[in-house]
């Protein structure tokens, strides 16, 4: 974000809400909306973070190392009043606290999702609450174990070599190709379409809905609805494709799926299905990307990964401990006190799991990536009954595809002219451009 | 020295299971499920210990028999 000094006139003010009561428009099941603060430049990481600004994640490590030294809990009013710990210990404590934190709403926005959708939320069981929580996840859980996952390896394979095919004729020391846009972006798109029986070609779509979703935080209310509603009538079709089509897939197993005997209602297999779009996609290219960005600049590391390939068991760890790319939020369901903040009801509050990742109190030389750690109880994947419920297929596609990468290519670099990576925006960092020349 | 998992505790995070296959298996639902009593013989200790030190949850112990 440009530094205009006739903006730059201190924190963002937070602003009355509008009720939807006022008979003002708001997007659907959003109940109050506060002003928005886009573009008004940062003041103080510490008292008016906000993750939509792109100095955010492309910084992120620094911000976050200062503010855990001087201020572990930042706070902004932006988006109705958000916090940020960046601690572990806090992290963990909110992740835990289910009765004083909502999920509700996972995504920091500026509307506020109406509290009548509550256990049961939009995407379940992301965005659910207990008990109802512990049903949907049950439902998915047994579609992502680790027996029904592994035996994908070989078509994930096959995706990336593809990719890799795809790149076309490759000049040693002069070629300069996009891993986020050409490589990393392409495979859990294809990954998922297939798992959920969707057309594969659609994948470019699927990019725009989750760009939508995670990046154009700060949208306005209409251009936010008449993308909601663009994106429910492509799933619905899915589904009634699905209903009239029944196959072998996911889609058909969330049709044929019950909760407490009764077959689960439309919404909530849309929900579900909404769900493993959005975060199957976006936070595992990310890491991916991350990862190659780092070995990059480690040729060492690169190395190493070729000639002990029984490292990766540590490798894959070490980059999701020091990439992580998913940032979690909550809801303040009540007013609670942690680390000494007081935060109110209806208050945001973002989990980064990638800060508490890198908190020195919590894991030794925190800011070192050390490609055989052998102890890491990195939390990149969330804690508590919200682990995030694909992490063996993210693991799966973010080993096969780095040792794919680095079979093909024993030698890659930054550009000669540096870095030039472009950062994402908002609570999924990772690169969404990444050009490398290829030595 | 004994594994045992804290199923109260248990995420279903499996990295227990990818450190020491030998002694720990997923359920239907991917939740750690130790084998047999979880006694760990010698050769195996070293991964044992890897697979506790290495729970986001702390769901996984080894104790003295």
């Amino acid at each position: 974000m440009s530094a205009d000094p006739v903006q730059n006139q201190g924190p963002a003010p937070r602003g009355e809400p509008i009720y939807a009561a006022d008979g003002h428009e708001l997007p659907d099941d959003v109940y109050k909306l506060y002003p928005s603060s886009h573009g008004v430049p940062v003041a103080d990481w510490a008292t008016d973070f906000d993750h939509a600004d792109p100095e955010y994640n492309r910084n992120a490590h620094e911000i976050w190392d200062e503010l855990r030294s001087k201020c572990p809990i930042a706070h902004t009013e932006r988006y109705g009043g958000t916090w940020l710990p960046t601690k572990h210990e806090d992290v963990r404590a909110i992740a835990y606290d289910t009765e004083n934190f909502t999920s509700r709403q996972v995504i920091v926005v500026n509307g506020r999702i109406d509290p009548a959708k509550s256990p049961i939320g939009q995407a379940p069981p992301i965005t659910s609450d207990p008990p109802f929580h512990q049903m949907a996840r049950k439902l998915l859980l047994s579609q992502f174990r680790p027996n029904k996952i592994n035996p994908l390896e070989g078509d994930i394979r096959e995706v990336c070599r593809q990719r890799l095919d795809d790149l076309g004729e490759i000049e040693p020391g002069e070629t300069i190709i996009d891993a986020a846009a050409q490589y990393a972006q392409h495979i859990p798109p294809a990954v998922i379409s297939r798992l959920l029986g969707f057309p594969p070609e659609d994948d470019d779509k699927f990019r725009y809905f989750i760009h939508n979703v995670l990046e154009e935080i700060d949208a306005p209310p209409e251009q936010k609805r008449a993308f909601a509603m663009e994106f429910d009538e492509y799933l619905d079709a899915q589904i009634e494709d699905h209903r009239q089509n029944p196959r072998d897939d996911l889609t058909t197993y969330l049709i044929n799926a019950e909760i407490g005997g009764q077959p689960l209602p439309h919404e909530q297999v849309r929900g579900a299905i909404l769900l493993l779009l959005i975060a199957g996609i976006d936070t595992t290219w990310s890491a991916i990307g991350a990862s190659l960005w780092h070995l990059a600049q480690n040729p060492a590391d690169v190395e190493r990964l070729r000639k002990d390939p029984d490292v990766m068991i540590f490798a894959l760890e070490e980059f999701l401990r020091a990439y992580a790319p998913v940032t979690m939020a909550r809801l303040v369901a009540k007013d609670v006190e942690i680390g000494g903040c007081p935060m109110k009801e209806e208050d945001f509050v973002l989990l980064p799991f990638p800060a508490a990742n890198r908190d020195e109190e919590f894991i030794e030389n925190a800011d070192k990536f050390i490609i055989d750690r052998e102890v890491n109880r990195h939390s990149a994947f969330g804690l508590g009954i919200h682990r995030c419920l694909g992490s063996n297929l993210a693991r799966l596609e973010l080993r096969v595809a780095i040792e794919e990468f680095i079979n093909r290519f024993p030698d890659f670099s930054l550009p000669p002219d540096g870095d030039q990576t472009q950062w994402s925006v908002g609570q999924i960092r990772g690169p969404r451009a990444l050009p490398l020349r290829i030595g | 020295m004994r594994l045992q998992v804290n199923s109260e505790l248990c995420q279903g995070h499996n990295r227990c299971m990818v450190l020491l296959p030998e002694l720990i298996e997923a359920d239907d639902e991917g939740y750690a499920v130790v084998l047999e009593d979880g006694s760990v013989p010698e050769e195996l200790l070293h991964k044992a210990q890897l697979a506790v030190d290495n729970c986001p949850e702390f769901a996984l112990t080894l104790e003295d028999d």
